[in-house]
C-alpha cells in the first residue's frame, strides 16, 4: 500500500512537470504539434503593441436614428482599417454614441492613428482642381441598374452637394474636350473613379457607369460610402503603444511574476513543510488550469489581467493556508495526522466558500460595470478564483491524503506543527 | 498566545479614523493629484537610447507646457514618460515627438507610446467605480446576512469601506496621481479584504457555538488568535507576488501594484483590528455575553 502509494504520487509529480515543460517550451513530433503556452495566448494591446482610439459622435440624433448611424460609422471605419492589415481589429460601439477602435500588432501607430482621425476624405474634383463637394456631402450611394440594364453607383447627395454638382456639370458639359469633362473621384488622394459627365444633373441624384462588375460596382460603392461618415467624430481618447514596449512590458512582467511564485513555493515550502510541497504542486497545476483557461476562451490576456493573474495565485495559496492551519490545529489537540487532515478539510470548507463567494460577487459587479482595463483584470480574477476553488478543494485534498497515505513521517513537525499539546 | 484585540479596540479604530481624517481634510486644502486618466490630458513615452536628464528634456517640453511632469522609465531609465494636461491632437503630439527625434537621432520606433484622454471619459470612470462599490457591498451585506446575521454584513462592509477610504487618504497625504489604475486597485481590494475579514468573522460564529455564556469580548480575542497566523501568511505570499510586480514591472503595472500594496495592508489590519470591534460594538447593545444556544431550534 504504502509503495503504491509513493509510487502514484511520484507519478503525479513526474505528470505535473512534464505539463510544465510542455507549456513552456511546447513539443513537435511529426504530425503532432503542442504549442508553448506563451505562443497561444491572445496578447492584448498593451502586451503586443497597437492603437486604440474611442470616437464620440457630435450629434443631437437619439434612438434608433443614433444607432443606425453609429452602425454605418462603425462599418465605415472598418472598411478604412481593413486597408491595415491589422489580422483582427475590434470595433466596437460604447454607450451607444462612442466607438473604440482596437488594433493589435501595428508596426506603424501613427498611421492608423491619421486614418481613423480623418473625418472626410472623398471629394469629387474638377479637371482644374477645384474642389466640388466632399463626402461630407454624399447622402448615399449603392449598386443599381439604370434603364438601359447597365450596373453602376447610384449617387445621391445633400442639398448644398445636390446644387454645387448641378452647378458644376452644368458648366462642365458645355465643355468641347472630353478629358475636361472628366470629374475625379479621389479618396485618400487616390482617384477612386474618373467619371465623364454625361448630362447636366440637377436633383442630386447622378449615376455612374461604364464596365463595371457587380463587383467593381460595390466596390466603389461602398469607398464612396466609407469616405462619408454619417455623423461627425470626435477623438476623446487614444492610445498607441509601440511594439517594443510591449514586449518589455510581457518579458517584465514574466519575470515579475516568476519571482514572486519562487519567494510564494518557497515561503510555503518553508512554513508548511510537506503540505507546503503539495500546496505548490496544486498551485503549480493551478496556473497551469488558469492560463489554459485563457487560451481556451481566447481572451485578451492585458497588463491588468496579468496583475489580476497575480493577485488570483495569492487568493489561491489563502485557500491551501486556510486548510493547512486548521489541520495544524487538529493536530495540536493531540488527533493523528490523518485525522487532522479529515476533519480540517471538513472545517475549512465553510470558510473558503464563504470567503470566495463574497469575493466573487465583487468580481462579477467589477465585469459588469468595468470597462477596458478593469473588465480585462475582472476576467482574470474570475477565473482565477473558480479555479482556486477547484486546486484547493479536490488536488490540494486528492495530494495531501495520498502524501498521509504515503506514510513518509510520522513527525508533526512535518506538517508544520511546531508544539503538540499533550 | 493569546491577542487582547478588543481591549484596545478603540485605540485600533482611532489610529484608522485619524489617517482618513488626515487624507480626506487634505482633498479639500491641496486638491488631489488627479491623473491625466482622469483630469484630460496627454502623455508621451520615447525611447532616447541613453539616460538624459531631465532638465535637458525641459528644454523641448518647456515650449508647449513648462508644468508637464517628467519620469524616466525602462530598465535603465532610458525612456522618458512626457505628461500633460494639455489636450494634444495628432500633429501636435507627432510634432513634439519630430522635436525629440531630431535632437537625438532616433526613428519611428522610437516613439513608445501615446495616450490622450478627455476629461469626460474620467468622471465616467470614476462614476462607473463608485457605482460598483456601492453594488459590490450591498450584494456583499446581503449575502453575509443570509449567511451568517447582519452585524457580520454591517462591519464586513465597514471594514471593506474603511480600506478604500484608507487607500484614498494614503493617495492624497502622499500625493500620488489618481488614475483609472489606482480605482481598479480599490475595487479589487473591496474583494480582497472581504476575503479576509470572512475567515475571522467564520471563526467567530464557529466559537460562539462552543462557547456558550462566554462574554463576546473573549470570544473574538480567541477567534483572532486562531485565525491570526492564516491571516499573516496570506497578506505575505499575496505581498510577495505583488511587490515583485512592483519593483521588475513597467510603470504601467508598477502604478497597479502600489495601491494593491496599501490595499492589501490596510485589509489585512482591518480584518483583525476594525471589523470584528464594530461586529462587538453592535452585539453589545443587548448582552456583553453570548447566549446564543446552538442546541435550541431557533436562535
Amino acid at each position: 500500500m504504502k509503495n503504491k502509494n509513493r509510487l502514484v504520487f511520484a507519478l503525479i509529480l513526474i505528470l505535473v512537470l512534464g505539463a510544465v515543460y510542455l507549456s513552456i517550451y511546447g513539443l513537435e513530433m511529426d504530425q503532432y504539434k503542442i504549442s508553448p503556452y506563451r505562443d497561444e495566448i491572445k496578447l492584448g494591446l498593451d502586451l503586443s503593441g497597437g492603437v486604440y482610439v474611442v470616437l464620440e459622435a457630435v450629434t443631437d440624433a437619439t434612438g434608433q436614428e443614433l444607432d443606425e448611424k453609429m452602425a454605418q460609422t462603425r462599418a465605415i471605419i472598418a472598411q478604412r482599417v481593413d486597408g491595415l492589415g491589422v489580422s483582427e481589429p475590434n470595433i466596437t460601439i460604447e454607450n451607444r454614441d462612442r466607438i473604440r477602435v482596437e488594433l493589435a500588432g501595428l508596426s506603424n501607430p501613427q498611421e492608423a492613428i491619421d486614418l481613423i482621425g480623418k473625418t472626410a476624405m472623398l471629394q469629387f474634383i474638377e479637371p482644374d482642381g477645384t474642389v466640388i463637394l466632399t463626402g461630407q456631402n454624399v447622402r448615399d450611394s449603392v449598386v443599381t441598374y439604370n434603364e438601359r440594364n447597365e450596373i453602376g453607383v447610384s449617387l445621391e447627395f445633400d442639398n448644398i452637394g445636390a446644387t454645387a454638382f448641378s452647378e458644376a456639370t452644368g458648366r462642365l458639359l458645355n465643355e468641347p474636350m472630353e478629358q475636361d469633362r472628366i470629374i475625379r473621384i479621389v479618396l485618400d488622394d487616390e482617384v477612386i473613379s474618373s467619371p465623364f459627365v454625361s448630362a447636366h444633373i440637377r436633383d442630386g441624384r447622378s449615376f455612374i457607369s461604364g464596365g463595371f462588375t457587380i463587383d467593381s460596382a460595390s466596390n466603389l460603392a461602398n469607398l464612396i460610402k466609407a469616405g462619408a461618415l454619417p455623423v461627425e467624430m470626435r477623438e476623446v481618447e487614444i492610445s498607441a503603444i509601440g511594439p517594443s514596449l510591449g514586449l518589455e512590458s510581457l518579458d517584465r512582467s514574466i519575470f515579475a511574476a516568476m519571482i514572486g511564485l519562487i519567494l510564494i513555493f518557497a515561503f510555503m515550502l518553508i512554513f508548511y513543510r510537506l503540505p507546503g510541497l503539495v500546496a505548490n504542486v496544486a498551485l503549480t497545476l493551478y496556473i497551469l488550469i488558469v492560463l489554459g483557461i485563457v487560451i481556451g476562451l481566447n481572451a485578451n490576456l492585458t497588463l491588468p489581467g496579468i496583475a489580476g493573474l497575480i493577485l488570483s495565485v495569492g487568493m489561491a495559496v489563502d485557500a491551501n493556508v486556510v486548510i493547512f492551519e486548521r489541520i495544524k490545529e487538529e493536530m495540536q489537540v493531540g488527533k493523528t495526522i490523518r485525522t487532522s487532515v479529515d476533519s480540517g478539510f471538513k472545517r475549512a470548507m465553510s470558510t473558503i466558500v464563504d470567503a470566495n463567494v463574497t469575493t466573487l460577487i465583487a468580481g462579477v459587479v467589477l465585469f459588469y460595470f468595468g470597462t477596458g482595463p478593469i473588465r480585462g483584470f475582472a476576467v482574470t480574477l474570475l477565473i482565477g478564483l473558480l479555479t482556486s476553488l477547484f486546486t484547493a478543494l479536490v488536488i490540494t485534498r486528492l495530494l495531501l491524503k495520498l502524501v498521509v497515505k504515503m506514510d513518509l513521517t510520522r513527525s508533526k513537525k512535518m506538517y508544520g506543527v511546531k508544539e503538540v499539546a499533550r | 498566545m493569546k491577542l487582547q484585540v478588543i481591549k484596545k479596540s478603540k485605540l485600533f479604530l482611532i489610529i484608522s479614523l485619524v489617517v482618513i481624517l488626515i487624507g480626506l481634510v487634505m482633498i479639500p486644502i491641496r486638491g488631489l493629484n488627479v491623473g491625466i486618466d482622469f483630469s484630460g490630458g496627454t502623455l508621451l513615452q520615447i525611447e532616447l537610447n541613453e539616460r538624459i536628464e531631465v532638465s535637458e528634456i525641459r528644454e523641448i517640453t518647456d515650449s508647449f507646457d513648462p508644468s508637464a511632469s517628467i519620469v524616466h522609465a525602462g530598465l535603465n531609465q532610458t525612456q522618458v514618460i512626457i505628461k500633460t494636461t494639455l489636450d494634444m491632437e495628432s500633429p501636435e503630439r507627432y510634432e513634439v515627438f519630430s522635436q525629440f527625434k531630431e535632437r537625438y537621432q532616433l526613428t519611428e520606433e522610437a516613439f513608445l507610446h501615446q495616450q490622450k484622454f478627455e476629461p469626460s471619459i474620467g468622471q465616467e470612470i470614476q462614476n462607473r467605480a463608485l457605482i460598483s462599490v456601492l453594488i459590490a457591498a450591498i450584494g456583499i451585506l446581503i449575502y453575509i446576512t443570509l449567511r451568517f446575521e447582519w452585524q457580520f454584513g454591517l462591519s464586513a462592509v465597514a471594514a471593506l469601506l474603511h480600506d478604500v477610504l484608507i487607500g484614498i487618504a494614503v493617495y492624497s497625504i502622499l500625493r500620488i496621481p489618481i488614475n483609472s489604475s489606482f480605482i481598479a486597485a480599490m475595487l479589487t481590494i473591496v474583494g480582497y479584504s472581504i476575503n479576509d475579514t470572512i475567515v475571522v468573522f467564520d471563526r467567530i460564529r464557529e466559537n460562539m457555538k462552543s462557547m456558550h455564556k462566554v462574554p463576546f469580548e473573549e470570544i473574538i480575542d480567541t477567534s483572532i488568535s486562531q485565525t491570526i497566523v492564516r491571516s499573516i501568511n496570506t497578506s505575505m505570499t499575496t505581498l510577495f507576488a505583488i511587490t515583485a510586480l512592483y519593483v521588475f514591472g513597467v510603470e504601467a503595472i508598477r502604478e497597479f501594484a502600489l495601491p494593491l500594496i496599501v490595499g492589501i495592508l490596510a485589509g489585512t489590519y482591518s480584518s483583525i483590528f476594525i471589523a470584528s470591534p464594530i461586529w462587538y460594538r453592535l452585539k453589545i447593545r443587548k448582552s456583553r455575553i453570548n447566549y446564543y444556544n446552538p442546541n435550541k431550534a431557533s436562535k
